[in-house]
């Protein structure tokens, strides 16, 4: 009851921050850490396929390049000293139809050319397609060299090997170009699947490599995340109202530092809280003495006044002592009431007030107060006959009371009452409305903020009224007791309106309605 | 003129409703801590006691108990705290009303006025229920004239404001009261006393009449309402 008194503002905003993280996506820290190291994971692996990938292509085909022109190299050599100089185009056939025969596993089909001559292949009329780059190159630089075609779809590779005399039959001391050259193309069909196996090895493995990434990840994003999260919940302890929330420190990280942060935040929130209350704790205390200790020689005092109010009108007192008696009998009674505004405010303050709340008829209730202070004849009061609410009726009496006397202290007559039931209101279980409006000039818009502020005089001039200076704050207090609302307007009409709203049926929130 | 004993320790109180209630015509003998008070009691023989709650020595509740033991009179509370707990207790301890620090001599006239008052005002006195000798209700056997109640053939002994409360009740038997017509019909009280009042005297009123005060028949709740005599 009290912490719920002491801050009603706090406790409203709890949920509402709480409805705003929920619309961010729930983890949005975990999600990133996590993308991150995915896409930190997938670049290096992605990298070191890639080198991998190159070197082992350019690996297998250096390898397949140098066997074949070793291979081709040995084949010419072992031939060549069978061919004739210079070679007919019959020799070149045989030449070529011999390497061809050599081939072997490689499969190559060859060719071999004397100076600028034509290519000539094993069979008549067949053309080995090999390209005039590659024929100029050998030529020119009368070395092997070799060339990368694409042919249906297929990598080819294209060798050509110019024969030397420097070790022939006709052998000279110096290398000389014989002008004869074979060439031999082959498909690389067998090295493309090789490579692209690599390739399916290399995705084979990096894909489950991610997927494992995954799991540390995880981890690591967890055990980051771990203290934030603490440090959340921590907060959100703290601001709804456990101030001695602490969080358990460990480690040098940031983390940790901002948790020390926090710890030594929240001992200082938690140090002031404590001064205020005691504070506040003590001059509630002091009030609530100082009325209390008033009370017993009041108690005196206010059994005496009707004394002396008879003997000030008897006519046997001196004048001046009578008026005297008058007065100190009067005020006497004013004291009386304000010490037991105070009484009550201080309840209100310790949260000692109790609602005992009672089924009544909110016409009669109306009525008997009017009656009881013999208002009946300055106000008009429009009521719903049969209406019932669950309220306290000793605090309903105080409610109607001081709305209705502000009204006639301050407004104009008449003063109108009305009362009605409204059905919509507190989650359909309905609510009571009671409008008390007056005649009179209304209230100044700077001092409609105050009218319910304790001791709050509206016309410094009109210091001292009739009332304590409390009776507005102890109604709304009242009010608030029974979980209702009450406003202070100004009518276009003029005057001034005073709303009340208190819910119809107080039974789930009921204390004492019953023996 | 009423025979009143004042039991209270403040003197300046004291001596305030002491000049009050002799002012209007009253007797009153003060007594300033409980066992005074009883003591007080045999000698004076009041009409009605005035009690305070916080005394030096026994407490007044305890003084009330005491005092119920032997005798059916009037006592009244005299409370400096309207809030107090010590208000529902003294209650439960047999008190029949209370006034609460500071009470004018007017207020307190009044109380001692009604709570010596034996019987409720009938509304409607259509005169035969005095005429006709004890009603019977169930087990229960109410003298209205010699206002005495029996149940079973023993009698039941019922402090003043229990009695008023049984005899306004069983008077119109099925009908339901709100606390605060009882609080007016039985206590005189404004129609906003505090309805405590009723709900202790009605827990004395069935710890004595019922046979299961936890079930009770004659005194029954209507929850929301109020309470209701029978039916039985």
């Amino acid at each position: 009851m009290r912490r719920g008194h002491d801050r009603p503002g706090r406790e409203r905003r709890g949920p509402e921050r709480r409805g705003l993280a929920a619309l961010r996506p729930r983890g949005g820290l975990r999600t990133r850490l996590l993308v991150a190291f995915l896409v930190v994971s997938a670049i290096s692996a992605l990298i070191t396929a890639a080198l991998t990938f190159r070197e082992a292509r350019a690996a297998i085909l250096d390898r397949t390049q140098d066997s074949a022109v070793h291979d081709l190299r040995a084949q010419l050599d072992s031939l060549a000293p069978d061919v004739p100089f210079p070679p007919t185009s019959r020799n070149l056939r045989d030449l070529a139809l011999q390497l061809d025969r050599a081939g072997g596993s490689r499969g190559w089909r060859a060719g071999a050319a004397y100076e600028d001559g034509p290519l000539v292949t094993a069979k008549e009329g067949e053309t080995l397609r090999v390209p005039g780059s590659l024929r100029r190159a050998v030529r020119e630089r009368n070395t092997a060299a070799h060339q990368r075609l694409e042919r249906g779809g297929e990598p080819w590779l294209a060798i050509g090997l110019p024969l030397d005399f420097s070790d022939g039959a006709k052998a000279g001391d110096r290398k000389a170009a014989s002008g004869l050259a074979v060439y031999v193309t082959f498909s690389l069909k067998d090295e493309k699947a090789d490579i692209a196996a690599l390739v399916t090895a290399a995705q084979a493995g990096a894909v489950p490599a991610l997927a494992l990434a995954v799991v540390p990840a995880l981890f690591a994003a967890r055990r980051v995340l771990r203290p934030v999260r603490r440090l959340r919940t921590a907060a959100e302890q703290l601001s709804s109202g456990a101030l001695d929330t602490r969080l358990d420190v460990s480690g040098n990280d940031e983390l940790a530092d901002l948790s020390r942060t926090f710890n030594s935040m929240a001992g200082a929130l938690e140090k002031d809280d404590a001064e205020l209350r005691r504070m506040e704790a003590n001059a509630r205390r002091f009030a609530a003495d100082v009325s209390h200790e008033l009370r017993t020689p009041l108690a005196a005092m206010t059994a005496v006044t009707e004394v002396l109010d008879e003997d000030a009108n008897s006519g046997e007192l001196p004048p001046e002592t009578a008026d005297a008696v008058r007065l100190i009998s009067g005020e006497t009674r004013k004291l009386a009431r304000m010490v037991e505004d105070l009484m009550e405010i201080s309840r209100f303050d310790a949260g000692a007030a109790a609602l005992h709340l009672d089924g009544i008829d909110v016409a009669e209730a109306i009525r008997k107060t009017l009656q009881l202070r013999g208002w009946q004849g300055r106000v008009t009061a429009e009521l719903p006959e049969g209406l019932r609410a669950s309220l306290d009726p000793r605090r309903f009496d105080v409610i109607v009371a001081n709305l209705v006397g502000n009204a006639l202290r301050h407004g104009g007559e008449p003063v109108v009452v009305r009362a009605y039931a409204e059905e919509g209101l507190y989650g359909g279980e309905g609510g009571l409305v009671v409008e008390v409006a007056d005649q009179g000039p209304g209230i100044p818009a700077d001092v409609l903020p105050h009218v319910f502020d304790r001791f709050y005089k509206a016309d410094a001039a009109r210091a001292r009224s009739d009332g304590s200076g409390l009776g507005l704050a102890i109604t709304l207090e009242n009010v608030r007791l029974h979980h209702g609302t009450l406003d202070a307007a100004n009518s276009p009409e003029g005057g001034a309106v005073f709303t009340l709203t208190v819910p119809l049926r107080q039974a789930s929130r009921a204390a004492t309605e019953d023996v | 003129m009423t025979r009143v004993l004042l039991i209270e320790d403040d003197p300046a109180v004291q001596q305030g409703v002491t000049l009050a209630l002799r002012r209007r015509g009253h007797e009153i003998e003060a007594a300033a801590s409980g066992e005074s008070g009883l003591f007080a009691l045999e000698r004076f023989r009041p009409d009605l006691v005035l009690l305070d709650l916080m005394l030096p020595g026994i407490s007044g509740l305890e003084v009330c108990r005491r005092i119920r033991e032997t005798r059916q009179i009037p006592i009244i509370i005299l409370s400096a705290r309207g809030d107090d707990i010590d208000m529902v207790v003294g209650l439960e301890a047999g008190a029949d009303d209370y006034v609460v620090k500071p009470a004018s001599g007017e207020v307190l006239e009044a109380r001692i006025r009604a709570v010596l008052r034996r019987v409720v005002p009938r509304e409607s006195p259509d005169g035969d229920a005095e005429a006709g000798g004890p009603e019977v209700h169930g087990e229960l056997s109410v003298d209205r004239v010699a206002l005495r109640v029996f149940k079973g053939g023993h009698e039941v002994v019922l402090a003043p404001s229990e009695l008023k409360l049984l005899l306004f009740l069983c008077g119109a038997p099925g009908q339901v009261f709100s606390r605060q017509q009882l609080l007016e019909q039985v206590w005189e009280h404004s129609f906003y006393g505090d309805a405590r009042l009723v709900d202790a005297c009605v827990m004395r009123l069935r710890g004595k009449v019922e046979d299961d005060p936890r079930h009770p028949v004659y005194v029954q709740t209507v929850r929301g309402f109020g309470y209701r005599f029978g039916p039985l």
